[in-house]
């Protein structure tokens, strides 16, 4: 008998519909993966299953847990199944726990709430579903507060916390998405050993295909609220049947055809050694603060026309190096120049030299100021201009741009609000274009987006970087984008650039083994036959 | 957590310095010179000497500061030039009215606004929710000072149960003195105890759509377990800030609130002083009412620590 | 990349005024406070008696056809009264209320701009050294240097406003400093004064409307404690305060000289609070959900 068995199921709330019939089954030590872009509904099924949404909704068609209709029972049976017969762990590890209490409470809890032991007895248990997500004791005792934790760590104790009872079905919503390459390996790499040892089940919803596809027993796509295929890993990979199901799969391999590079270099943007101090706040009443090193001794250099690619896990400095070249930090150490002009003269930064450069953000929807119009938003580096084009060749100017990125010039009149995740980056980079640098940085700009929307944005950038002569500096910790659209890529780690060299060198020949572990780390989507 | 109740403590210090300073600076520099604004602009020459040699007045104006900062540490507030009395005493013995006040009107507010609002939060969109808020809302606009008029004609000429004003002494004993502070008591508390209602009330509902009350469902636990063992604890930091807040309101209030029972409390007399221009009981009672508000947001402060342990150790 | 749980676009928004005339709250609470500004208004033209002129032979009569409010005990017309009453707490508040929002946004502003710097860290001192001074305290150190006066009043309840829109300022500021708009228009190259003006000041716009409102029903409160007390708005003027510490020693032979004023006080903070909600609502519908 499955362990978790749902038909047919249909949620909406109000005249809308949200999940349209909705069918699939997991077995007893059996990993199903459900994957789709944003919208697809692959987090609400799993909500559905804990019974967890907010009031408001309604529900038809059947949800089988261990034998309990889902649907139909109270909400104190729902409560003495949840953590108990299946546990459940989310997206957000930082704020996942209670920052109030301890850790080894927290997962205490759980045992306490549906078992009839003591305190002493439970936090022994608690320690050892600790040591079963290596945590030890010897570093992570249970009075530990969780802002003492990093992320990967605090996913580890909502981990304990859901398999501390070693439920029969263990359902994770996007588990390592917010979480580092090297970490996420880790999380998953537990969970897959979770799942062998206890012969869980593990629901796991992911938009991530490489994930899917290393790890997956089966796998379910899904598309505005249905199923749209699913089938045994190896065999819906060798034969996908439905156009959304290869359209997916192509978008996440997707290969950028990158035109040749220019063929008179010159360089442009030159770091050397570059350092950049972050005062600490003080430990002691008297004597020093302590400085942290953000950015230790980096050069690099960027030729006219070159497609450079940065990557590094969160922390090793990259941001911070950004935000250094771009002309909003001082540095403490080092220069940095581009055409030869410095950034900084004395403690003011240079205006012609920050406008042959221009960033495009990660984040579509915080990088607008909501009251502005398309129009306003995209003319802002006009700022840097000495003599910035005012009435018809404004127009003319913000017209190019967003014909240039795909957009019409129509839209220059509208609010951003108005516009989809992947239409805020093109306005991002039609923003970035304005100016007509020679050198764009691209700070995680497609990490936020979805799959197929990547692909196009992808593409949009080696069209325009071939038009335009434009370099471009692309900082990621997706190594399979970066693979796709850089000549040169260079890794970062504690605030050092550990290795560099032409991306398909680095990649296939890896020589540090920082490189190696990262690449080592990196799930990879398997050729199609 | 020592460390952080040292810096809490020397802002604590440094709070009452810069305070005494401006309060000295604004009673005794910004008239020009004290003896002629109490004397009034016809005083006689002689007269103005001997109030400025009896007040201090002939040093220069650092000295007068650390003068009056280094009496008030050995509890010498100054003699009162209208009744000639020493200040400490008329001060000590009012303080004792004014200062229970505002702590039993604390007290009642929390003991009110607490379960209102907890209540009113759990059971968010009922017909509960909607009293406890239609309740509130009317009782942030009742002045405290009239709430008392009408409970003077209420309770104590209609229904009898309390006199109608004056204070029945602590020599009397604990409890009838209680009793002549309740109504004045809860005169001060009802407002403030909406106030505090509504701020529990949507402190704790941001509480419960955070992501830890997420997980703590997802571990088994029921909605109401969720709200009492996580979500009430994080909710207490928003709440602490507001009762904080509320002792110097509340302070201010006894103040008022005194006029209309007759209580013999610090009210009366810094407003005579006011009107007599007794600048030195002014002086005293101000300072004393910044000193009150400034131990208590201390207090508040290490609560904070108590309660989140994300601000005891420096990790 | 998080799949919201409701991942509903926004569909078209009606337009804000339709919400607005929909919100029960705001409509109410507008009513009520344009009824008691409109008196004050209407007060600088007629009262239907003079207030100033006291006519012992009408003294202490209740409601009736000639004074609609009845009269107090010097024979003053009590709806005469409320009427100028009600400018001089208008007045008042709404003084004091800009003084705070006059100093302290900017202070605010400035602070976030600062953030961690020598200027934020005085500033924030500053606020919490004129919350140590309650406005009764503040209006005690005035008063008893100057004298008592409704100019008094309004300075000590405009000091005591400073710090607290200093202190809302900054709070939003800062969450908007870190958002990446921010970092766009530095990338643009324009400076924390400029971004302050363009960028951050229109997005804390809502919240200082919403929390105006409520600093101007505090104000009234303020103000006509002050005046019970008698540091506020002296006579001849008639206050809401004043009237009520008058009608005292007469509430139990004449309560409705107790009971109008008081009402008068309660119905306008009243009015001011519903509005408050109904903008907050207005603004920002989420919050509609969590309440």
């Amino acid at each position: 008998m499955a362990l978790l068995e749902i038909e047919n199921l249909r949620v909406g709330i109000g005249a809308l519909d949200i999940l349209k019939g909705v069918s699939l089954q997991v077995n007893a030590g059996e990993i199903v993966a459900v994957t789709g872009e944003s919208g697809s509904g692959k987090s609400m099924t799993a909500f559905t299953v804990m019974r967890l949404l907010p009031a408001g909704f309604r529900y038809e068609g059947r949800v089988t847990l261990a034998g309990t209709q889902v649907l139909e029972t109270t909400e104190a049976q729902m409560c003495a199944l949840r953590g108990n017969d299946v546990g459940m762990i989310f997206q957000e590890p930082m704020t996942a726990l209670n920052p109030v209490q301890t850790i080894g409470d927290q997962v205490a809890e759980t045992i306490l709430i549906h078992e009839k032991v003591s305190r002493a007895e439970a936090r022994a248990r608690a320690r050892e579903a600790l040591e079963r997500v290596e945590l030890p004791e010897a570093r992570f005792p249970l009075t530990r507060y969780p802002h003492e934790l990093s992320g990967g760590q605090r996913q580890r104790v909502v981990i304990a916390m859901a398999i501390a009872l070693r439920p029969r079905l263990l359902i994770a919503d996007e588990p390592t998405t917010a979480l580092d390459v090297t970490t996420q390996a880790q999380i998953l790499a537990l969970l897959q050993r979770l799942v062998a040892e206890d012969g869980m089940g593990l629901l796991m919803i992911t938009h991530d295909l490489a994930v899917v596809a290393d790890m997956a027993d089966r796998i379910v796509v899904m598309r505005h609220g249905e199923v749209v295929e699913q089938g045994e890993t190896a065999h819906l990979l060798a034969h996908m049947q439905h156009p959304y199901t290869r359209m997916l799969f192509e978008a996440s391999r997707h290969a950028v055809a990158l035109p040749e590079p220019s063929v008179n270099p010159q360089a442009l943007l030159q770091v050397r050694g570059v350092s950049r101090d972050y005062p600490l706040p003080r430990k002691r009443l008297f004597g020093p603060p302590g400085a942290f090193r953000a950015v230790d001794r980096v050069s690099l250099s960027i030729e006219r026309g070159e497609r450079v690619g940065l990557v590094g896990e969160s922390g090793c400095g990259k941001s911070t190096l950004t935000r250094a070249i771009l002309g909003l930090e001082q540095v403490q150490e080092g220069e940095i120049t581009v055409a030869g002009q410095p950034v900084f003269t004395g403690t003011r930064p240079n205006r012609a030299t920050r406008r042959r450069m221009q960033v495009v953000f990660q984040d579509p929807y915080g990088s607008f100021n909501p009251r502005h119009r398309v129009g306003r938003l995209i003319t802002e580096p006009f700022h840097l201009l000495d003599d910035p084009p005012r009435g018809k060749a404004r127009e003319a100017a913000i017209a190019e741009a967003l014909t240039a990125v795909g957009l019409r010039a129509s839209d220059a009149g509208k609010y951003i609000h108005e516009f989809s995740g992947g239409q805020r980056q093109r306005i991002a980079i039609a923003r970035a274009l304005i100016i007509k640098p020679e050198l764009i940085i691209l700070d995680e700009a497609v990490s936020a987006l979805d799959v197929s929307v990547r692909a196009q944005i992808l593409d949009l950038l080696a069209d325009l970087s071939a038009r335009y002569d434009l370099a471009y500096l692309f900082i990621s910790h997706d190594l399979s984008v970066v693979r796709t659209i850089t000549d040169r890529v260079l890794v970062m780690r504690a605030g050092r650039i550990v290795e560099e060299g032409p991306t398909k060198r680095v990649f296939d020949a890896p020589e540090h083994p920082y490189t190696k572990e990262l690449i080592a780390a990196a799930p990879v989507l398997p050729e199609l036959a | 957590m020592l460390r952080y109740a040292f810096r809490r403590f020397a802002s604590l210090c440094i709070s009452l310095i810069v305070a005494s300073a401006v309060i000295f600076f604004a009673i005794e520099v910004i008239p020009g010179d004290p003896a002629r604004y109490m004397l009034g602009i016809n005083a006689q020459e002689d007269t103005l000497a001997a109030l400025r040699e009896q007040l201090g007045l002939n040093v220069p104006t650092h000295q007068r500061y650390l003068n009056w900062i280094t009496g008030m540490v050995q509890g010498d507030f100054g003699t009162s030039y209208t009744y000639r009395s020493p200040v400490a005493d008329m001060i000590g013995e009012r303080l004792w009215i004014s200062l229970p006040l505002a702590l039993y009107a604390l007290t009642l507010s929390t003991l009110i606004a607490f379960p209102a609002g907890i209540l009113a939060a759990a059971r968010r969109g009922s017909a509960l929710d909607a009293g406890v808020m239609g309740v509130t809302q009317l009782g942030v606009a009742v002045p405290n000072f009239w709430f008392a008029m009408l409970m003077v004609v209420l309770f104590a000429i209609n229904l009898r149960w309390f006199s109608a004003g004056g204070f029945a002494g602590w020599e009397a004993g604990f409890f009838p003195a209680m009793k002549s502070l309740t109504l004045p008591a809860v005169a001060l508390a009802l407002p403030q105890a909406s106030i505090l209602a509504r701020v529990m009330r949507s402190a704790l509902i941001d509480t419960l759509g955070e992501d830890f009350i997420r997980t703590a469902r997802a571990k088994g636990l029921t909605k109401r377990q969720a709200m009492w063992r996580h979500a009430l604890r994080n909710a207490l930091i928003p709440v602490l800030t507001i009762i904080g807040l509320q002792f110097s309101f509340l302070m201010a209030g006894a103040i008022i609130i005194e006029q209309v029972f007759f209580l013999p409390g610090i009210g009366r007399l810094v407003f005579q002083s006011i009107t007599q221009r007794d600048l030195i009981v002014v002086e005293s009672v101000v300072m004393l009412l910044v000193f009150a508000v400034i131990v208590v947001n201390f207090a508040v402060d290490l609560a904070y620590a108590w309660v989140d342990p994300r601000l005891r150790g420096a990790r | 990349m998080s799949e919201a749980l409701l991942d509903i676009e926004a569909t078209a928004q009606p337009a804000l005024w339709r919400k607005a005339l929909a919100s029960r709250n705001l409509m109410i609470g507008a009513a009520l406070t344009l009824f008691f500004a409109g008196m004050a208004l209407l007060s600088f033209v007629w009262t239907p008696y003079s207030v100033t002129g006291v006519n012992i032979a009408a003294k202490l009569q209740t409601a009736s056809a000639e004074h609609w409010l009845g009269t107090d005990h010097f024979g003053r017309d009590i709806l005469s009264m409320i009427m100028v009453g009600a400018r001089a707490s208008i007045a008042v508040a709404i003084v004091a209320v800009g003084i705070g929002m006059g100093l302290g946004v900017p202070l605010g502003l400035a602070a976030a701009a600062n953030r961690g710097g020598l200027l934020d860290e005085i500033i924030m001192r500053g606020n919490d050294l004129v919350f140590a001074f309650p406005s009764l305290v503040i209006a005690i150190l005035i008063t008893a240097i100057w004298g008592p006066g409704a100019v008094n009043a309004i300075i000590a309840i405009g000091i005591f406003n400073v710090p607290v829109f200093a202190r809302l300022t900054r709070g939003a500021a800062l969450s908007l400093w870190k958002r990446e708009f921010i970092l766009a228009a530095r990338v643009a190259g324009k400076g924390a004064a400029r971004i302050s003006v363009e960028h951050i000041l229109p997005n804390v716009a809502n919240l200082l409307i919403v929390q105006g409102t409520i600093q101007f029903s505090l104000g009234i409160l303020a103000e006509a404690a002050l005046s019970y007390v008698g540091l506020g708005t002296q006579p001849p003027v008639p206050s809401w305060g004043r009237m009520l510490a008058e009608s005292q020693t007469l509430i139990y032979t004449s309560p409705h000289l107790a009971v109008i004023p008081g009402l008068a006080i309660v119905l306008t903070v009243l009015g001011l609070n519903l509005m408050g909600d109904g903008l907050r609502d207005l603004f920002d519908p989420r919050i509609r959900k969590a309440r």
